[in-house]
């Protein structure tokens, strides 16, 4: 590291001994990026590559390893089964979820797990989306330590505002894994129309439009005086970018013909699909190669083609921005502008059918892929050191309860703003009665099963009476964080009744604690696997880097040296297999020194051909 | 503590809420006249103070005296801020509390009639020219019955103000269902 010269008289920066400092994370589908706000001004945090997304893929080693990243998504090349990506559209969600999604996801279900949360099956290990999304944490976490030169403890959080109840819970309990204390959950859209009011001082009624990879947000906001009071929100938690990449996915399969295909096949097609998608951000056509099984096929595919297959997708998205315009009461023309949010929103069709529908060019001027992550990060400043800025959010969906013939009871109705309490009475049906069996649902459909069970619990002790004379006063509390918090009691008797809620979708407290313990004793572990896995990463792509450059200029070098290079690569190969870090580390840097010479050679001609052909003059003249 | 000392004088920690009614709480005057913009200054003020947001680093227990708090400003401001709500809330508030869940007992021949005759038009409107008129009239003669009910309340004339206020009820169903098939009609079109 370089040493800082001050000044003279100048003292060092007051902020270099302070407490470790809260991040902003937005935890993505498909990417992640963390932020840290300091005074009101934003940094994005970057990783050894430079880059401020993180990819949220996670790629699980045969030797316990564990690596997130841009690396572990190379690898769906190479070991397709031991990598997991968008685990994001898994949260909170049970097996039964999951089989109504069922093709669309190329994932390997534990068939063990019966009810409760989805637990899959990668490298021969059995895994939550909790602990998944808890080592993209780890990994978002190390970065925050590493630009910041300290421990990072605390951090805000974001979630789509669609996610439900078990969704949330499942995004803090993997922050909790991680080691980080969630200081709040905050909302996508809420996010990002902090980063965006404050940086413009917009004032009015805006729309924030957030299609991500796997999760769709619409808001309608009113921002005034450092006031964001959320007017109406809508979604899907279950529509994105992945979407689309399914259907590019299966455009190309199908032009393939009818072939079976294995899990990490699917992975590898998807892949292709989201270059294709992203490639005609840009440019109006191209081709790209499928190359699974035995066979390798060629796939045009041009813009109009793309528009075609996405607009299923970017339709339903506007059906639900009618919708949240209209729970708003509210009309096109009172929205003073609309944000675009999300990598999503890159494409060209988006942009199209969004103007449209609002009749104004949507604003896109902080980079839609950071912009939650920056609102974030000052959420996290504004928790921790104080702010004037209020956030004031809804409740996303409408929270009930299974009343008789399967007909859900509204308690909360959707958009109400949080923190908020509101009881509902119930009563019995049957003489003597003494037990209530109380089913928390939510959505807004009427029908219990098509709203989604969030917690099943039995209400005991209530005194036998005549059915109907009990009156059960049942309690829900939504949080700041917008999280769910039931209680009921008898109350023409006062009898406070004990209340067991068993989450239908998420992780008890004994499973919560025991991953905690396991997590606790293997830190240890996973750090010394996550270093040797980085070393191990950072010396194969020295290798690659060398083995091009022998390919394109070897000529440079002669027998001897040549000798010489090929040595020190073998040995770095050879220890590779190894889990010895330090011996790794040595041979790396060794075969840094063996290839300096060729580097130079390589430079010198690099000069030589740039200068070949440019006269005396004009070459003084340049100098 | 007094109900509505909002911070320990002392050690400067967060009280809870106490038992107020929504008027107090946001410092207004019990009355069924209430101006949006003097309803929100209060609020915003008060939640600047209160939310949750400001305790983030603070004990368990502020931090859940400061969900109490924000919970019950919320409360109070989404009952004022509805003319229906508050006007509900306003005549239990003075003794006279009405049951909007008793759905259909309307013990008022002659709103029935005039109900149903409403309904009855905008389930047989088909265009949307239709249902925009009866949305408008809607629209206005809920602002009209509104007006009303300010009338009957400063006059003290609670009885005039139940009926107003089922009335309201009604009205306010109109408008939502009619807004609900202009939208319908206009997604289709």
């Amino acid at each position: 590291m370089l040493l800082q010269l001050l000044e003279p008289g100048e003292t060092p920066a007051p902020h270099q001994n302070e407490a470790p400092r809260a991040i902003g994370i937005d935890l993505g589908t498909t990417n992640s990026v963390v932020a840290v706000a300091r005074d009101g001004v934003v940094e994005v945090l970057k990783g050894a590559d430079g880059r401020g997304l993180l990819a949220s893929v996670v790629c699980y080693g045969e030797d316990g390893s564990v690596l997130v990243g841009e690396d572990a998504r190379n690898q769906i090349l190479v070991a397709p089964d031991h990598v997991v990506g968008s685990i994001k559209r898994l949260m909170g969600r049970g097996l039964e979820d999951v089989k109504s999604l069922a093709g669309t996801l190329p994932y390997k279900m534990d068939s063990l797990a019966e009810g409760g949360m989805v637990r899959l099956n990668v490298a021969g290990r059995v895994l939550t989306p909790v602990e998944i999304s808890a080592d993209i944490l780890r990994a978002i976490k190390a970065r925050a330590e590493a630009a910041l030169d300290g421990a990072v403890e605390k951090a805000v959080v974001t979630v789509p505002a669609y996610f439900d109840d078990a969704a949330r819970t499942a995004t803090r309990d993997a922050a909790r894994l991680a080691g980080l204390e969630v200081l709040r959950l905050v909302n996508e859209p809420t996010a990002a129309a902090l980063a965006y009011g404050l940086d413009n001082s917009a004032e009015g009624l805006y729309a924030v439009y957030d299609l991500g990879g796997g999760t769709f947000d619409i808001s309608l906001l009113r921002m005034e005086k450092g006031v964001f009071q959320v007017k109406a929100t809508g979604g899907d938690a279950a529509l994105g970018g992945d979407d689309v990449d399914h259907a590019i996915a299966e455009h190309f399969l199908a032009e393939r013909g009818a072939e079976p295909l294995s899990a990490g096949e699917v992975k590898q097609v998807l892949m292709v699909a989201r270059l294709a998608k992203e490639c005609l951000t840009h440019s109006m056509g191209g081709e790209w190669m499928v190359d699974i099984g035995d066979r390798s096929t060629r796939h045009f595919l041009d813009r109009a083609t793309l528009d075609r297959l996405a607009l299923p997708f970017v339709e339903r998205t506007l059906e639900i921005c009618r919708g949240v315009v209209a729970d708003a009461e509210v009309e096109m023309e009172d929205i003073k502008g609309v944000v675009l949010v999300g990598g999503s929103t890159r494409m060209p069709l988006v942009r199209s059918k969004v103007a449209e529908l609002f009749g104004r060019e949507p604003l896109s001027d902080i980079n839609p892929d950071e912009v939650v992550a920056v609102g974030a990060a000052l959420q996290a400043e504004a928790l921790t050191v104080g702010s004037d800025t209020l956030l004031l959010d809804v409740t996303p969906l409408s929270l009930g309860i299974e009343t008789m013939g399967g007909i859900v009871e509204k308690v909360i109705p959707r958009n109400q703003p949080i923190p908020v309490g509101m009881a509902q009475e119930f009563t019995t049906y049957q003489d003597g009665q003494t037990a209530m069996s109380i089913h928390v649902v939510q959505g807004e459909r009427e029908m219990v099963d098509q709203c989604r069970s969030l917690a099943r619990f039995v209400l005991k002790g209530i005194p036998p009476m005549a059915a109907g004379a009990a009156r059960i006063r049942v309690a829900f509390t939504v949080d700041a964080d917008g999280l769910l918090t039931v209680s009921a009691r008898e109350t023409t008797t006062g009898t406070e009744a004990q209340v067991a809620v068993k989450p239908s979708y998420g992780l008890d407290e004994e499973e919560m604690a025991k991953m905690l313990r396991d997590s606790l004793e293997n830190a240890r572990t996973d750090m010394t696997v996550r270093l040797l896995t980085e070393s191990k990463v950072e010396a194969n792509r020295s290798i690659l880097a060398i083995r091009a450059a022998l390919v394109a200029d070897g000529d440079l070098l002669d027998a001897a040296e040549r000798g010489m290079i090929e040595t020190a690569v073998a040995k770095v190969e050879t220890l590779l297999a190894g889990t010895d870090r330090e011996a790794i580390l040595a041979a790396a840097e060794n075969m840094e020194n063996a290839t300096k010479g060729f580097a130079e050679k390589r430079m010198d001609q690099g000069i030589r051909k740039a200068l070949a052909g440019v006269s005396v003059d004009k070459l003084d003249g340049a100098l | 503590m007094r109900a509505g000392v909002l911070f320990c004088p002392v050690c400067g920690a967060v009280q809870g809420p106490g038992s107020m009614d929504h008027f107090a709480r946001l410092g207004l005057a019990v009355g069924f006249d209430v101006d949006v913009e003097a309803l929100e200054r209060p609020y915003f003020a008060l939640q600047r103070q209160l939310h949750p947001d400001r305790f983030a680093g603070k004990s368990p227990k502020e931090k859940a005296l400061s969900q109490q708090q924000a919970t019950m400003l919320n409360e109070a401001y989404e009952t004022l801020k509805d003319p229906l709500k508050r006007g509900v809330y306003l005549l239990e508030l003075l003794g006279r509390g009405v049951d909007l869940t008793a759905c259909g007992t309307i013990n008022d021949p002659e709103l029935l009639m005039e109900q149903m005759e409403k309904r009855e038009a905008l389930a047989e409107a088909t265009t949307g020219a239709e249902i925009a008129r009866l949305l408008a009239e809607a629209d206005s003669e809920s602002v009209a019955c509104q007006c009303h009910l300010s009338a009957a309340f400063l006059a003290g004339d609670l009885a005039q103000a139940a009926h107003l206020v089922n009335r309201l009820k009604f009205l306010t169903k109109l408008v939502e269902d009619a807004r609900a098939r202009k939208n319908r009609i206009r997604m289709m079109g």
